[in-house]
């Protein structure tokens, strides 16, 4: 039986970044459909967080098109990507935590730039619910160098879910962690998807991530997509290429 | 590196920091205005500054007394000791010691603030959160040295007339009323105002450097001390263009 096509959330069509002389990405395509999750493969260097800054904006494409619900985020003027920005969040692979911030404060602050006319009260309510919904409430008080790496990253992934975003991009969500606490991020990304029926697309090289959240696995190789499968699709590859990700 | 390339370094340097200066008067003034982190950058910028001021402020009023009495003896004029350093302190060595102090402490704090929040990514995770870091972070900082420094630079001047009295007062007795009567009698509104204008110009040169030199930080941890580092130095050699400046329009209003 066919599985109806779902809508589609982000459509990247002929990507091309270059630094100097060097291509990163070079006529990258890929659709991201709403509610899964895509994890991006690659080698290091191959331009996977390249491909989630250019998404995000933060790095401008030499050509193609990145269109984020349907409008092109490469031709938005700034103000415009800072509200287009709002449906999507970013989880940094340094947590990028404000350091001189509380992690209260942390949390308040894009609430508060954000939603301008939102009451105190229910900036309370939501800094305490995103807390909860990673099990730290406890360390609301906290300053980030208090914290251990795994808080940390569970508090990044609290501030990127604070705003309610419709897409999430992952720059290596569990690189540096040890097993139980990339286990714990994993199952964490997982159960805030179901809750609040976002899109993801994850960078990671760590194949326990990529096996437990992929629902869509892409190989990034000489700035193009290589292939696309699903993780068991790609771990029966005979292809050299794809079978030293899974060696 | 040839000569060549360091002009042409040089010149793309100047082009950059005249571009982001353009973006802090483009940016800087539109609305939606971070009050309250312009309030916490003026807290932390002047009233934090104030004791390390007010002390080289201090020492600077009585060292300069103590090396110009001798001279003075010798042209025996030494009951113009008040005057002379009045003048000197308000008129210059207040404004550019207290710039340069403030560039040494501010100019190298906030480069390696921002320096450090751009190599950790935290500018990058203002942006992704569609908060306008050059507003936040930059036009605050910027606004904050420009008029701190000239209020630090006034209680500046004071101190070290204080401790230009006391300097007095060491080998000879001048009251205290006479002493501020003839410092004051010698000053005039043309001394005065030149002096604390400039400060306006130190204040922002501190600014936009140190803001510059952070938000164009690389190299990881290299490069935050290499920010911290050439802020300070960019900011001083500036303080000094500008005075030269200052003083050269001064002389074409005729207010010297």
């Amino acid at each position: 039986m066919e599985t109806a096509k779902k809508e589609p959330v982000i459509i990247i069509k002929d990507l091309v970044k270059a630094f100097g002389d060097k291509k990163i990405l070079d006529g990258f395509n890929l659709t991201v459909e709403k509610g899964t999750n895509v994890v991006i493969l690659g080698k290091s260097g191959s331009g996977k967080s390249v491909l989630i800054k250019c998404i995000i904006g933060l790095l401008q494409s030499d050509s193609g098109s990145i269109n984020v619900f349907n409008e092109n985020i490469s031709k938005m003027a700034e103000d415009e990507l800072d509200q287009a920005r709002s449906k999507i969040g970013f989880l940094f692979q340094s947590n990028a935590l404000y350091d001189s911030m509380t992690i209260r404060e942390n949390l308040e602050f894009p609430l508060l730039r954000h939603w301008v006319d939102i009451t105190s009260e229910e900036v309370e309510r939501l800094v305490n619910e995103a807390l909860e919904n990673v099990d730290l409430l406890h360390t609301i008080d906290m300053m980030p160098s208090e914290l251990s790496g795994g808080m940390l990253k569970r508090i990044a992934l609290a501030r990127t879910m604070i705003l309610r975003p419709e897409i999430i991009l992952y720059d290596e969500p569990t690189t540096g962690l040890d097993p139980v606490t990339s286990r714990e991020i994993e199952n964490l990304i997982l159960k805030l998807q179901e809750k609040n029926h976002t899109s993801s697309i994850i960078i990671s090289h760590d194949m326990n991530c990529v096996k437990n959240t992929a629902d869509l696995v892409v190989l990034l190789l000489e700035g193009k997509c290589y292939i696309k499968g699903t993780f068991e699709e790609l771990k029966q590859s005979t292809d050299e290429n794809i079978k030293q990700f899974f060696e | 590196m040839s000569l060549v390339i360091r002009f042409k370094n040089f010149l793309d340097e100047t082009g950059n920091i005249a571009r982001f200066t353009g973006r802090f008067f483009s940016l800087g003034i539109k609305p939606r205005y971070e009050l309250k982190e312009f309030f916490n950058q003026c807290y932390t910028i002047g009233y934090l500054s104030l004791p390390l001021v007010g002390l080289t402020a201090f020492i600077m009023g009585l060292v300069l007394t103590m090396q110009l009495r001798p001279s003075l003896v010798d042209y025996g004029v030494e009951s113009q000791l008040p005057v002379m350093v009045g003048l000197a302190i308000v008129r210059e060595i207040g404004p550019v010691i207290t710039a340069l102090i403030f560039a040494g402490k501010i100019g190298s704090s906030i480069g390696a603030e921002l320096g450090s929040m751009k190599v950790t990514e935290q500018i990058d995770a203002m942006t992704v959160s569609g908060i306008k870091p050059f507003k936040y972070l930059v036009a605050t900082r910027v606004l904050a040295t420009t008029l701190m420094l000239p209020l630090l630079t006034i209680l500046g001047d004071a101190i070290s007339l204080f401790g230009a009295y006391l300097g007095v007062n060491i080998r000879s007795v001048t009251s205290f009323d006479l002493f501020f009567l003839q410092v004051f009698k010698s000053l005039d509104f043309s001394d005065v105002l030149p002096a604390i204008t400039k400060t306006f110009f130190f204040g922002f040169a501190v600014g936009i450097v140190g803001c510059y030199k952070g938000f164009n930080s690389t190299k990881g941890t290299q490069g935050v001390g290499i920010s911290a580092n050439s802020a300070v130095v960019l900011s001083s050699v500036l303080i000094f263009i500008i005075d030269l400046l200052a003083v050269q329009i001064t002389e074409l209003l005729g207010l010297n």
